[in-house]
């Protein structure tokens, strides 16, 4: 049984780094329909990864090794994200490994070697982009974690595989609390992810990139392993909502038929997230970069909000 | 563990609904908006009685939702625009404490009022008890826009949603107040309103803006 657990939990990481980079291309195709543009192919990000990692690399003669080892930390843990993250079952053996709140602070790691790597070069924008996505982290993180209490509350397990088993036990019912932390996470996971409300992840002007500012000195395989990076990143905010908030169709078991199975109910449940956030991104325009305290400040109240609600209606 | 009675689950999340609206109020700077979203809390009380009545089957709970959708979805938003197109207000000034800073009041205000409705809660007998904390909220809420806000028109606007707040406390804790005492109420924001609506031209005329501070030096030409 533990190699087929093992099996399974290759096949989900495997599944993870394939489809985020098509989930990226889902959005952004989504996204080009609804502006009226004609739409880039599904598998452009394929292509832009390959096309980097055969490339030669051109690294600033002052840099450190820091800026090498960097692309490799920030794409290793958000692979380890990936395996933790409970996207096709909730019963393999990497899942148990860490709760959501190591997952959180692997995120951390990530944006830390990434914000060194950016200043480590010493140009202007590098050092901007560092300093604002620090701004941006220490504040969707509380939020990030209030989310997860929310559903922690309900279930009294911090597991994420843990919680989206017990939720999916639950009678089916109308939670406000859960609501107010969809819409919190939701807006977590645009700025997290520089989309757009917070960033604009197709520009270069320096007024507004963040996480763009960061990557201008990487270039080849560094570059391919920070933009996969990015995309997994995506993905695995995805998963981490999927397993929070609509957590049925995921495997309990690691046979092969309900591996599969999870693995097409993946595939609808993130078009159809994929759509949702194209949606949100088209409506939305860009905002200041002194609003972005300001909205995340919002979903943080909007997690506080829903675990006072959840407090009021169970304990009577 | 069962899923309590479905009418109930939804006069909950009515209820949480409720108090988001509050908070999207104490956050929003136009003042359009702000009349929009108190005629969108007024939609919410009146599906919220509409089912209480249902559930309950008391029917003067239908009328009292009638006359809330009136007044509070219809009417006074249809007033409060016509009086901010003939008064030209269309922004709030920047509030005294900064928005964040007063969201983060409201979540303080919250968690006070939750554990002041709680051992009241307790004493009512009625299946929507637990709203009875949303209800007291949702008043200090509005207090608290009053408070931070300048202009006439947002302090009044805080009034009403206060008045939403008082009604459904009412209604979650005794399943409404007598009709009599109702329709007075009723009557009197109506009249407060109308009166309200005169007054604000009588200020602007006579200080050429609708800040309220103006009206704090009490001596001519300070």
């Amino acid at each position: 049984m533990t190699a087929l657990n093992w099996l399974g939990q290759f096949v989900e990481v495997l599944v993870a780094l394939a489809l985020a980079p098509l989930f990226l291309g889902w959005v952004n195709q989504c996204r080009a329909w609804l502006q009226n543009r004609s739409a880039p192919s599904l598998l452009q990000p394929y292509r832009g990864i390959h096309k980097l990692f055969h490339k030669d690399a051109v690294v600033a003669s002052n840099a450190s090794s820091l800026f090498r080892i960097a692309p490799y930390v920030v794409f290793g843990s958000m692979a380890a994200a990936a395996a933790m993250i409970p996207s096709l079952g909730t019963r393999l053996p990497f899942t148990s490994a860490a709760d959501a709140i190591a997952l959180v602070g692997l995120f951390a790691a990530a944006r830390l070697f990434l914000s060194l790597a950016a200043m480590d070069v010493g140009t202007a924008f590098g050092t901007l982009g560092a300093r604002r996505e620090m701004m941006v982290g220490f504040l969707a993180e509380p939020a990030l974690l209030m989310v997860i209490f929310v559903a922690s509350l309900m279930t009294s397990t911090t597991a994420l595989p843990l919680i989206s088993e017990r939720l999916m036990l639950q009678p089916l019912a109308i939670h406000a609390s859960l609501l107010f932390t969809a819409v919190a996470f939701a807006m977590v996971m645009l700025a997290e992810n520089a989309r757009i409300p917070v960033d604009n992840p197709a520009t270069h002007l320096e007024l507004t990139m963040i996480h763009e500012a960061m990557l201008l000195e990487y270039s080849a395989r560094h570059l391919a392993l920070m933009e996969w990076a990015a995309a997994l990143k995506l993905f695995n905010y995805a998963c981490i909502g999927l397993a929070l908030f609509v957590p049925w169709g995921l495997a309990t078991g690691a046979e092969p038929l309900a591996l599969g199975q999870a693995v097409i109910v993946l595939a609808i449940k993130l078009s159809v997230v994929g759509a949702g956030l194209a949606l949100i991104e088209t409506l939305s325009a860009k905002l200041r970069v002194f609003r972005a305290p300001e909205f995340l400040a919002t979903a943080f109240l909007l997690a506080v909000l829903g675990q006072l609600t959840y407090l009021l209606q169970v304990a009577r | 563990m069962s899923a309590p009675p479905l009418d109930l689950q939804i006069i909950n999340a009515l209820a949480a609904l409720l108090l988001l609206l509050s908070f999207a109020m104490l956050s929003q700077r136009r003042i359009v908006s702000l009349v929009n979203l108190l005629a969108l809390q007024g939609l919410m009380l009146t599906a919220a009685t509409v089912l209480l009545a249902w559930r309950t089957g008391e029917t003067h709970l239908y009328l009292s939702a009638l006359l809330t959708f009136a007044l509070k979805v219809v009417f006074l938003p249809w007033m409060l625009h016509r009086l901010i197109r003939r008064l030209e207000v269309y922004w709030d000034t920047e509030p005294l404490i900064n928005i964040p800073g007063t969201m983060l009041i409201g979540v303080l205000i919250v968690v006070f009022a939750f554990g002041l409705a709680q051992p009241i809660a307790e004493l009512a007998s009625t299946a929507t008890r637990s709203a009875l904390g949303i209800a007291v909220a949702v008043i200090l809420l509005a207090f608290l826009m009053m408070i931070t806000r300048t202009k006439a028109m947002s302090q009044v606007i805080g009034f009403l949603s206060m008045e939403n707040g008082l009604f459904f406390g009412a209604m979650s804790a005794t399943h409404g107040m007598p009709m009599i005492v109702e329709l007075g109420i009723a009557l009197d924001i109506l009249v407060a309103m109308l009166v309200l609506g005169v007054f604000f031209f009588q200020i602007r005329e006579q200080f050429d803006s609708l800040d309220l501070h103006h009206l704090e030096t009490l001596k001519e030409g300070d």
